[in-house]
């Protein structure tokens, strides 16, 4: 073999092997905003079905305004965040609000009693499944291409291309947490 | 391994099991028309027609399954439960939701079929449903729908098929044998040749043929208990559903030997004895060794 066909063959190899790594990345980034998509539609259902459930609430009792506006403010705060980490924050918020809400109603026997109020928490109950699973999904993304990225050749060609590592969506900090109870 | 590394494995060793297939095939095809003295047009129009017969069956083997296995479509109001379950795993797995059917048996099993994840179907038998609490369930979905994303399903109706094409050539032949081939004399030498290696091709090939089938249909298995209990993150839940499933000695009635392989555990509850060569034609592994490795992960 003469030297130059053996520099074509080395330069091909690169090509490809450039090619490859970038596409991986490049797929990686397209799933990953895929995955993200599928944790905002079950956001927004969340988001949706937080003013019926505060109607339902506010009907039966008079006293826990604080805690609506809490659930309110969430609710807000979810709509209007951008981003991975902000969205996950305000994520959090809400669940916490919204156990708070569902807690009182051990107060209310009429309120837990109604069919309407227990329709609402299964539903809120089965979001929250969603939510965990699309939240896992698209960890499990963010996993497979933020690995590519940190190992070789995948190191080489992100910093070639300006790619940068994604944030995971971060479980709320009470899951991980052990229950703290309060008298 | 990640799960896309798989996926696009799985793709890979399709489309090399079809290549082995179709030089498999060709092979049987030339024999066989070396064989039968009709020559290879012949043997190339019996391929054909065959090979059409292949393909109608890839786009309605789902169909034939289900009505085979008296299977019904369920809406989401009929087992809001079950719905549920399926469509998180799936929003886990991140897969369009399959049709659900259901079984009226008391033997408690599920599979999953189409040819890709846009066109898959899940069945789970009433007794399945009846049996196991949510986990096991959760755990017993998870694993079909790892079958529908690493697109066994697809790997599985092509196997299945190619199979069924290698027996139907072997029974086109021997039935060209029945009604007497031509015969001309000068070459009858070379043909006697052929005629026995053509004989014995169409007792044995279908048999080759059903064991390849089978070691890959157990191999799917493992790997799609293992990316089941991933979805899940709870490998007990699968565990102690096939411990309950094997527990269970009711045979289910609507299964065949042509869709056992498709069930999460052998339909027939036959006794598996151990040895290599009763290994070589089940279509599962042992439930003991899979429980054994979903305990240890």
């Amino acid at each position: 073999m003469s030297p130059s066909l053996i520099i074509i063959i080395a330069v091909i190899i690169i090509v490809l092997f450039v090619w490859f790594t970038y596409n991986s990345l490049a797929t990686g980034k397209v799933r990953i905003k895929e995955a993200l998509s599928g944790i905002d539609v079950q956001l927004k259902r969340r988001v949706d079905l937080v003013p019926n459930l505060v109607n339902t609430v506010k009907g039966y009792s008079k006293h826990e305004k604080e805690l609506l506006e809490n659930v309110t403010k969430a609710r807000a705060s979810l709509m209007n965040a951008k981003g991975t980490v902000e969205k996950a924050k305000s994520d959090n918020m809400l669940s916490s609000a919204l156990k708070s809400l569902i807690a009182i109603s051990e107060s209310y026997p009429d309120l837990k009693a109604s069919k309407n109020f227990l329709e609402l928490q299964e539903e809120l109950s089965d979001i929250e499944a969603k939510i965990a699973y699309a939240r896992q999904f698209y960890n499990s993304n963010v996993q497979n291409y933020n690995s590519t990225l940190a190992a070789f050749p995948g190191s080489l060609i992100g910093s070639m291309f300006a790619y940068k590592p994604e944030e995971f969506f971060a479980a709320k900090e009470s899951e991980k947490e052990p229950v703290k109870v309060k008298f | 391994m990640n799960i896309y590394s798989q996926i696009s494995a799985n793709k890979t060793k399709t489309w090399l099991i079809v290549g082995l297939f179709i030089l498999f095939i060709t092979t049987i095809v030339f024999v066989y028309g070396k064989a039968s003295g009709y020559g290879l047009s012949y043997a190339g129009i019996g391929l054909i027609i065959s090979g059409i017969m292949c393909f109608a069956s890839y786009y309605y083997s789902d169909k034939m399954i289900l009505g085979m296995s008296n299977a019904k479509q369920i809406k989401k109001s009929d087992n809001p439960q079950l719905f549920r379950i399926v469509e998180n795993l799936c929003i886990g797995a991140g897969i369009p939701m399959p049709k659900i059917y259901i079984i009226e048996d008391s033997a408690p099993n599920a599979f999953a079929t189409g040819r890709d994840p846009k066109h898959s179907i899940v069945c789970v038998t009433t007794g399945i449903l009846e049996k196991l609490n949510k986990a096991e369930l959760e755990g017993v979905i998870a694993h079909e729908l790892s079958h529908v994303q690493n697109y066994d399903i697809r790997l599985m109706s092509i196997v299945v098929i190619l199979v069924g094409l290698v027996a139907l050539l072997a029974d086109f032949f021997m039935r060209s044998l029945w009604y007497g081939g031509r015969r001309d004399r000068e070459k009858d030498n070379v043909q006697g040749v052929f005629l026995a290696i053509g004989i014995a091709l169409a007792i044995l090939s279908p048999i080759i043929a059903t064991l390849i089938q089978l070691a890959v249909s157990r191999k799917r298995e493992f790997l799609a208990d293992a990316s089941g209990a991933l979805l899940t993150r709870y490998p007990e839940g699968l565990a102690s559903a096939l411990e309950k499933i094997a527990k269970d000695k009711e045979p289910l009635e609507v299964a065949n030997n042509a869709t056992a392989h498709l069930y999460i555990a052998n339909p027939f509850k036959g006794k598996i004895d151990g040895s290599w060569f009763a290994n070589l034609f089940n279509t599962h592994p042992p439930i003991e060794e899979r429980i054994k490795i979903l305990r240890s992960m």
